[in-house]
């Protein structure tokens, strides 16, 4: 009875899901009309933003960015919380596997590409796609990479939390600075210069810099911490 | 427009294979690279879908942090699944 309950239910959601699929043709322009214009149109050309997702990441919605990278934050921290014994002492690290010389060759040659390919894609990320998280997490791959190729490869907790506050502090007096021009909070103050160029778009590259560092920072940080963790 | 249909159909299926390997397999390290390979085609599909940004992510996150969290927690608890109908035993380091 159960089993023929749970084919139906997969049966009808299968139905429904192709025939989205079949209706709609692929690329096609559902909504017609909308809130979509003003952000397509505003973005490019007042803002000088090419990227119109990080537009309204940043810019339009930055109050939520702002709230979304707390929440990182208190997540992290949580987790640390449970996963520390005592203050500064971290047990053996986790040798999933034992490296060979070609791993660990493999990984130092990687691992400035991969620093420069997450730096990339945040400082970019008014002009291409990605941004501050995306870039951040490419980062904290690459010390994860790092991580489980060296044994003793030692991430400074000290110093990944000093990256981590001033990228929170200069989010938020970021934030606040918009109010000196007589807006509002995360309003944009500075010159948005010219479309397609590096420095344009106000302040959307300096916040988007700043939340790389953070979100690079905290998830290298939960990552050493969970990889050290003392049984 | 015919060809990105079918391509569509086949990462679909092909996603849809993966997770069933994940769930029957009993290596639940296996089972985690096969969640792995599902991020990897989803973000395949993001692509495709002309959503570039949530393709990076999906491959930034599921890919690997997903993963390692996983990972971590097989070295903590136990590699392989047990089979059913069975008692169940203390967990073994």
């Amino acid at each position: 009875m159960k089993k023929i309950l749970v084919l139906s239910l997969l049966a009808v959601f299968g139905v429904y899901l192709l025939e989205v699929l079949f209706k709609i043709d692929f690329g096609h322009q559902f909504f017609l009309h909308g809130v979509k214009d003003f952000y397509l149109t505003t973005s490019p050309d007042k803002m000088g933003v090419a990227n119109v997702v990080t537009a309204i990441v940043v810019n339009f919605r930055g109050f939520d960015t702002l709230g979304e990278v707390t929440v990182l934050f208190l997540a992290t921290t949580a987790m640390s919380s449970i996963l520390y014994k005592g203050r500064h002492q971290l047990g053996e690290r986790a040798v999933l596997f034992s490296s060979s010389r070609i791993v660990m060759t493999g990984s130092k040659l990687l691992f400035p590409a991969i620093i420069l390919l997450g730096a990339y894609v945040f400082i970019h990320g008014h002009l291409t796609p990605g941004g501050g998280f995306q870039g951040g997490v490419i980062i904290a791959t690459g010390f994860l990479l790092m991580l489980l190729s060296y044994e003793d490869y030692k991430v400074s907790h000290v110093a990944l939390s000093l990256v981590e506050s001033l990228a929170g502090i200069t989010f938020a007096s970021v934030g606040l600075l918009g109010f000196l021009n007589g807006g509002t909070f995360l309003q944009n103050f500075l010159p948005t210069g010219g479309l397609n160029n590096l420095i344009s778009g106000g302040v959307i590259p300096i916040i988007y810099i700043a939340v790389g560092f953070k979100v690079g920072a905290e998830l290298t940080g939960l990552i050493y911490t969970a990889l050290n963790e003392k049984d | 427009m015919i060809i990105y249909i079918i391509l569509l159909l086949f990462l679909l299926l092909l996603m849809i294979g993966t997770a069933i390997y994940s769930i029957v397999q009993r290596d639940l390290l296996y089972a985690v690279i096969g969640t792995g390979v599902i991020s990897l085609i989803l973000s395949i599909l993001f692509l495709f879908l002309q959503a570039p940004d949530v393709a990076l992510t999906e491959a930034a996150i599921g890919v690997a942090l997903t993963t390692i969290v996983f990972i971590i927690t097989i070295r903590n608890t136990v590699r392989f699944e047990e089979e059913p109908k069975r008692p169940s035993k203390p967990a073994s380091k």
